[in-house]
């Protein structure tokens, strides 16, 4: 029974957050794509002036772009490798019977819940620290050299330090998925002499597929911006070693002051991320219809 | 018909989930162990985890040189005031998103939801120089100000897929009544949707006390919350692991808490509803 009133009323208590959004997306995304058309210095202010493709051309061609794109793709495959297969076999160990199971619960989605820079900062000095770190202790127990894990593997162990605050994300879901899971049917292949492996190819995975598709686009949106793991361990070096695109375009803006450059390179960060979004829209779209 | 489990099957799985949740927690054990050790103990060789002097002079420390409380005040600050600020647009919207739908309902959930995916580098430069302009750099109403609109269209998501379960007949009923569209939402909605907004504004805390992009490039002195404390970590100036220790437990101490409370929502949150 919507009436004329209702309806009015409703695009009244929508409007703002339409809006609002409508601004944040038009004035900044619009600025961001005239800024990236000008050679623009804030280290040289008043000197501003059109620049056509310039900037897209040297932000395109510079061999840093190559590296930190590269970066980028190493760091999102990465974290999704180790977060789904760690997921999925954690989900399961979680999934069966067990004394504690709420606490053990507690325990693997804390990192989640740790903010970038402390779990970035505790692990390259507690953990990784070729002297005084937990893993250099190990190795030295062992009677092995201990490893400069981020001059010698800078990407490496950003990957593992993101992984880690990324795992719990993917257990849960993919555990909460598991507990949907009919037990019936999974009763009745083993009633059928289905051993563990086939009953998990050919129905847990099944049933999985969406919620791992779920987390990798969720997951791939986030790793596409990681962004203080980089700035407190290694600044993005040695050299370009463990840059990605986010790093790269902010040293740009922020660190050099190039303005056009920056912009043109976020202009291409813009376009990488919407080819990822538009899967996930398109995911969640299907879902609110069901 | 739940199947039996032997014993002995649960009790090595018991160990398995055990060791593996001990091992994943560990790092955070790690960091407020040794945030109780004095400085030469947290370096010993071997590590003692947990026979040695304990100490609090590292918290003290903390707060005395690097002002832990202002950074708290902010952190607190700045994820409690965009969290509600965003809570008082998003209701109104979701609210008739989920009981008066239109034909254009849907595409404008995913154009917000679409905002979501906008990379923040790719208008760090124009927020940059917009609050340089207007004078909010380093100010904690400009990070009020972007984290509630980064984080705005997650709380419509949430609390759209939470409204959206709410019977409408309640409502119908209230407009037999007699009831006022304000009415209705304040005296028939509002406790029906108390469980589904508290858990937003928990996640949403969460999200905001932990973002590590605006409030690192916005922030230098004044407004700095707890992520810019902790970076300031980043060069040590001798030795300092207890003292890094100690600023890390305490920046995520309260946040923790949190979290533990609000696990259960945290999936449906974080999926828009596309995992319950």
């Amino acid at each position: 029974m919507a009436t004329q009133h209702s309806r009015a009323a409703a695009r009244l208590m929508i409007s703002p957050a339409v809006l609002l959004l409508l601004g944040w997306m038009i004035i900044p995304l619009s600025m961001t794509l005239y800024f990236s058309f000008l050679r623009y210095n804030l280290l040289i202010p008043g000197m501003e002036e059109w620049a056509g493709w310039t900037n897209y051309e040297f932000f395109l061609t510079d061999p840093a772009f190559f590296a930190a794109l590269k970066n980028t793709l190493l760091l999102v495959g990465g974290v999704l490798l180790i977060t789904i297969i760690g997921g999925v076999l954690l989900a399961l160990l979680l999934d069966q019977p067990f004394w504690g199971q709420g606490i053990v619960r507690i325990l693997v989605i804390a990192p989640f819940f740790v903010m970038p820079t402390v779990s970035a900062l505790v692990w390259k000095n507690m953990f990784m620290n070729p002297v005084n770190g937990l893993f250099a202790y190990f190795a030295k127990f062992l009677g092995l050299e201990p490893f400069d894990f981020l001059s010698h593997a800078p990407l490496f162990s950003i990957i593992l330090i993101v992984a880690w605050q990324w795992l719990p994300f993917a257990t849960l879901i993919l555990l909460t998925a598991l507990q949907s899971l009919d037990s019936e049917q999974l009763e009745a292949a083993e009633m059928d002499g289905a051993n563990f492996l086939n009953r998990f190819v050919f129905i847990m995975v099944p049933h999985l597929a969406r919620s791992i598709t779920v987390v990798i686009l969720i997951q791939t949106i986030f790793l596409l911006s990681v962004f203080a793991e980089i700035l407190v361990t290694t600044n993005g070096g040695p050299g370009y070693a463990s840059t990605n695109l986010t790093y790269l375009i902010y040293a740009q803006s922020l660190l050099q002051f190039d303005v056009g450059g920056g912009s043109a390179g976020g202009v291409v960060a813009i376009i990488l991320a919407n080819i990822v979004a538009i899967f996930l829209m398109r995911m969640i779209g299907k879902n609110l219809e069901a | 018909m739940a199947r039996a489990v032997s014993t002995r099957r649960k009790a090595l799985v018991t160990i398995c989930a055990w060791a593996v949740g001990i091992a994943i927690f560990f790092p955070i054990l790690w960091t407020v162990l040794t945030s109780f050790k004095t400085e030469a103990e947290a370096i010993a060789s071997p590590p003692s985890f947990l026979f040695f002097d304990w100490t609090l002079e590292n918290y003290s420390t903390v707060q005395e040189r690097s002002d832990y409380f202002r950074h708290f005040s902010n952190s607190v600050i700045i994820s409690f005031g965009s969290t509600l600020l965003g809570l008082l647009i998003a209701i109104p919207a979701a609210w008739s998103m989920a009981f008066v739908p239109g034909k254009r309902t849907k595409d404008v959930l995913m154009w917000m939801l679409s905002t979501k995916m906008l990379p923040p580098v790719g208008v760090l430069i124009p927020i940059y120089l917009l609050f340089r302009d207007t004078g909010l750099l380093d100010t904690r109403i400009g990070l009020v100000m972007v984290l509630t609109l980064i984080n705005l269209p997650i709380i419509v998501w949430m609390l759209f897929t939470y409204f959206r379960e709410i019977p409408g007949e309640i409502l119908e009923a209230a407009r037999m009544d007699g009831a006022e569209l304000w009415s209705e939402i304040v005296y028939v909605l509002t406790p029906m949707a108390v469980p589904g907004i508290a858990s937003t504004l928990l996640l949403n805390i969460i999200l905001s006390w932990n973002e590590a992009f605006w409030t690192l490039n916005l922030t230098a002195v004044d407004a700095a919350p707890l992520t810019a404390f902790i970076a300031s970590y980043s060069s040590p100036e001798g030795l300092f692991y207890a003292k890094l220790s100690a600023a890390s437990t305490m920046a995520i101490a309260p946040i923790l808490i949190i979290g533990w409370f609000s696990q259960k929502q945290l999936v449906r949150g974080l999926t828009f509803g596309a995992v319950k």
